[in-house]
């Protein structure tokens, strides 16, 4: 009886030891979650940013369904990884829309550089008094950028369909 | 004789040969030339609208290793740079020079070159490329490019196994033109200083045969017949049949000191070294049995597809496909005013009875009939139940990327799984996402970089104003002692 | 001019499901005019039985899972499956087995796991088992070949007669016995393999599994044999009783539950045939195909993983 009890408190104190001393820095699973997201950095889902969702999910503080631009995929990715139920989602975080880049109309634009502070990825080019520009290659299709413009020049144009780009659809379902 | 060995798998398949001679083509009203080449790298156009160009005239140039030179084919006034629908898989428009030929054909003079051995390789690989000579087989790869490989090159295979079913092209232009053809394989066994050269025929080829026999006069050339087993002319495939050496899947045959060249593309080379012509025109062989006259047709390349069906004797009534290439790999094309680029080796149509009504695809029952028969020994039915099943890490391991999408698991399927579709899904899924895993990555570290500047540019506005507060102060504290001591 | 956009490759099919299982079932006829011959019409009764029933259980649950009825009857693969049970029923059994044993292996064995392709183990087999287990008395009941008395198989017998001590050289003098293994049943067992052949011949089947089966069944069996003769029965023996040749040609190639590249096949087939030997002499069942075969399809995904073409 004596030895049980013993072996059950030397088994506790090793247990503590290790979750002291053998901790993992940082937060493992949140770093997952934030592979599986698209790092479009819009905001939609109400975090500034996607790893900030990404441990609010890992702490259990927000759903899996609250990315639009991840979409049905990542919605799926990240449930197979946490091993829950996949959702569709949550329209209260906005619509799955086309991909898109954002485009400046060059004969309305101010030079105000109000729209180059927003874009999490510096996706615009300008200065003071000077044209301002997308650089496509870099846009994530956020929409930031289109709130804070006074004279509301910037546009979404849909990505364009390219033979480059295309690939064989799915025979069926 | 040689001992011949074989691959793995392959079918047998009725081969459907068009035997007439070749016929030219007439001069369209329009030739079209799309920029989009291999690999996505798109040609520059090097004209400007509304100028005149001659027949052999560079119209768009290379920039990069993966394309090559585009030539006009016959005179004319470049109408319009502007998308049209372009002979790829997908059917969407890209961007495309047009010309309107002016019925003249006025070329370009050209400089014939006899004694190309007294150039280096280095120069006649230069006039390679700028005579836009890209693979004739179908795969279009950039020649120059091809033959400037760093490898030890010791044997130039020049593939006349023309073995899809229906095409013709190779076998006609052996019949007619066998002694440019040896003179084109001599200059590249020149150029690659590569010790053997075998030129390989299809047993059901005897006229080709007979033909480079009687043109061969030099022993450093073999000439071997091979069966006629699909898929043959496929590179590895041939070069295992000749040599029994196996290619393994991540490698090229160079880095194996093997070249193969299209027997066409040979003939281009000849073209273009001793009669100093770029590569403006092919063999295409234009046939089924939606066609009323099936035929071998010298094509200005960028022709209309439709200007050929004409030449041809047009549609027959139950006419229901149109594909560019063979009735294993061909691309099915959605409209004939399409134009024939250099890849273009055929032009088929079928009819709903030789083709439609597909049966009902059936669950797989795993016979195995699909491994017994693939040429790149993988296990297409495993393939497809992690592709339907979207496990991608599993297709990429049982080497997905390998599979040449020659068809012959397809086509013994007892289920009728179109497998072909399904794996280039896959490919296509996988592509896909690495692409996304790669944008998504930038972003990251582009915001990550943003968010680190901005961390920096504050705390360098925090330290600046401490510093210009401590200047204040301490201007403060001198004044106010100088106060004092007045 | 406008057309409909597909990937090739644009050749017509060269095979159906339906062929290949026409051909099995044109392979089974020797098989089923031997048994006629030996039990006569109460064989006719269990097919009759078995196929109908079968074809009733593959309509209902094709109607329930809202799949084309006509498309997946027309496969022939449930007329297979009822076939191959019926021949190893009893043919004296009563009506209810050969109906229960088909509804197991029809829904329960097929469909529940997801119809034909999708299945781990042989639907015929599974049903075999089912009944062998659950109704032990009906299923060893057969009739005697050319007699009415209703017997135990010669395998059975054997069994029964070696664990009462006698050698086998008393045994073998039983009127049960023909040339090589049980009088009557050797026929049957010759007109399995005339069908194998046949299979063999027009490509159905690859050599690879039956092979792997007779040797997997041969070579223990000739060991033990040579070892000592009166307690071990011949290889000749082994062969030719029971359902041998049945199961390495039609039951071990049923394609959707064996192991799927040449390699695995061979060692899938090797393992069925020892399992037979060891089941049949030191196990508790007279015959053992049924139980080899589900085994070795428990074996099968295992076999694929391990021999799945490395990366290279």
């Amino acid at each position: 009886m004596l030895l049980l009890c013993l072996i059950f408190v030397m088994l506790g104190l090793i247990l503590g030891f290790a979750a002291q001393y053998l901790k993992v820095q940082g937060d493992p699973i949140a770093e997952q979650i934030d592979a599986l997201l698209p790092q479009t950095q819009c905001g939609q889902c109400q975090f500034p940013g996607c790893k900030p969702y990404a441990q609010a999910i890992a702490q259990g503080e927000a759903d899996i369904n609250q990315c639009p631009p991840g979409g049905e995929q990542t919605i799926n990715a990240l449930a197979s990884l946490l091993g829950m139920e996949s959702k569709p989602l949550n329209t209260e975080f906005g619509t799955i829309k086309t991909p898109a880049i954002a485009f400046i109309i060059e004969q309305d634009c101010i030079g105000c550089v109000k729209c180059i502070p927003p874009c999490p990825v510096d996706a615009i080019l300008g200065a003071a008094k000077q044209m301002h520009t997308v650089i496509t290659s870099e846009c994530t299709g956020c929409e930031l950028c289109i709130a804070p413009c006074p004279v509301n020049c910037i546009i979404m144009l849909p990505r364009e369909n390219k033979p480059s780009e295309w690939q064989w659809p799915a025979a069926h379902d | 004789m040689t001992k011949l060995a074989h691959f793995h798998g392959g079918l047998a398949i009725t081969a459907d040969k068009c035997t007439s001679p070749i016929i030219d083509s007439s001069l369209p009203g329009e030739l079209i030339y799309p920029l989009l080449q291999r690999s996505n790298n798109y040609a520059l156009p090097i004209v400007k609208l509304g100028e005149r160009v001659l027949k052999g005239q560079m119209i768009a140039s290379a920039n990069s290793l993966f394309s090559a030179p585009i030539h006009a084919a016959s005179s004319g006034t470049v109408k319009a740079i502007e998308p049209r629908i372009i002979a790829h898989p997908s059917n969407l428009a890209d961007d495309c020079i047009i010309i309107e030929t002016d019925g003249l054909d006025a070329a370009l003079s050209a400089i014939p070159c006899f004694d190309y051995q007294q150039k280096t390789p280095e120069n006649l690989r230069t006039k390679i490329h700028q005579a836009g000579i890209v693979g004739l087989g179908g795969a279009a790869f950039p020649t120059a490019t091809k033959l400037s490989t760093e490898q030890d090159i010791h044997t130039l295979i020049i593939n006349a196994a023309e073995c899809e079913p229906y095409i013709s092209c190779d076998a006609s232009l052996i019949r007619q033109k066998a002694e440019g053809i040896i003179q084109g394989a001599l200059i590249l066994q020149y150029i690659l200083q590569a010790k053997h050269c075998i030129i390989a025929v299809e047993e059901n080829m005897p006229e080709a045969n007979q033909a480079l026999l009687q043109a061969i006069n030099t022993h450093s050339i073999q000439l071997i017949s091979v069966p006629a087993i699909y898929p043959t002319g496929g590179e590895k495939q041939l070069i295992q049949v000749l040599t029994g050496t196996k290619i393994p899947a991540k490698c090229l045959p160079t880095e194996h000191g093997f070249i193969c060249q299209n027997v066409g593309t040979a003939y281009a080379v000849y073209q273009a070294i001793i009669q100093g012509l770029a590569l403006t025109e092919r063999i295409i062989t234009v046939t089924g049995k939606g066609i009323k006259q099936p035929q071998n047709i010298r094509t200005r390349i960028g022709t209309p597809i439709k200007h050929l069906i004409a030449q041809s004797g047009g549609y027959n009534k139950k006419v229901q496909r149109l594909i560019m290439g063979g009735s294993m790999m061909g691309i099915a094309l959605s409209s004939d005013e399409i134009a024939v680029t250099k890849a273009t080796n055929c032009i088929l149509a079928m009819t709903s009875d030789q083709q439609e009504n597909k049966p009902a695809e059936m669950p797989c029952i795993r016979c195995g009939d699909c491994s017994a028969v693939c040429p790149v020994e993988l296990l297409p039915q495993q393939l497809y139940w992690y592709g339907r099943s979207g496990q991608l890490g599993q297709c990429q391991d049982y080497q997905l990327f390998s599979c040449i999408e020659c068809g012959c698991c397809d086509v013994v399927c007892p289920s009728h799984i179109p497998l072909v579709q399904q794996f280039r899904v896959t490919k296509g899924e996988i592509i896909t996402k690495e692409k996304q895993a790669v944008q998504s990555n930038l972003a990251k570290t582009r915001f990550q970089n943003q968010q680190q500047r901005r961390a920096r540019e504050e705390q360098e506005q925090l330290a600046k104003a401490e510093k210009r507060k401590a200047i204040i102060e301490k201007m403060k504290a001198a004044s106010l002692a100088k106060k004092k001591s007045l | 001019m406008q057309f409909p956009t597909t990937s090739s490759p644009f050749t017509p099919a060269s095979n159906t499901v339906n062929r290949v299982m026409l051909q099995v079932l044109i392979a089974l006829l020797p098989a089923i005019g031997i048994m006629f011959w030996l039990f006569g019409n109460t064989l006719l009764i269990q097919l009759l039985l078995a196929c109908s029933t079968a074809l009733l259980a593959e309509s209902c649950i094709l109607w329930l899972r809202k799949k084309p009825i006509r498309m997946h009857l027309l496969d022939l693969s449930a007329l297979v499956s009822a076939v191959l049970l019926a021949l190893a029923i009893p043919t004296v059994a009563p009506w209810w087995i050969s109906v229960s044993g088909t509804l197991f292996a029809i829904i329960i064995a097929k469909h529940l796991y997801g119809g034909l392709g999708y299945n781990p183990f042989n639907p015929a087999m599974a049903g075999y088992v089912f009944l062998l287990i659950s109704f032990p008395q009906q299923m060893t009941a057969w009739q005697l070949p050319f007699d009415v008395i209703s017997s135990a198989t010669v395998l059975d017998h054997t069994k029964t007669q070696l664990g009462l001590d006698f050698s086998l050289d008393k045994i073998r003098t039983s009127p049960l016995f023909g040339y090589a293994a049980g009088k009557g049943w050797e026929y049957l067992s010759l007109a399995y393999l005339l069908g194998g052949l046949w299979l063999l011949q027009r490509k159905v089947i690859s050599w690879h599994i039956p092979v792997a089966v007779l040797l997997g069944l041969t070579i223990p069996a000739l060991t033990a044999y040579l070892i000592d003769s009166s307690r071990f029965t011949s290889p000749l023996f082994q062969l030719f009783s029971g359902a041998t040749f049945c199961g390495a040609f039609f039951i071990a190639t049923d394609p959707v539950t064996a192991a799927t590249s040449n390699k695995g096949r061979l060692i899938f087939g090797a393992l069925l045939g020892s399992l037979i030997y060891i089941i049949r002499t030191w196990g508790g069942y007279p015959d053992a195909i049924a139980f080899a075969v589900l085994l070795a399809n428990l074996a099968a995904p295992s076999i694929d993983y391990y021999l799945r073409p490395k990366r290279t």
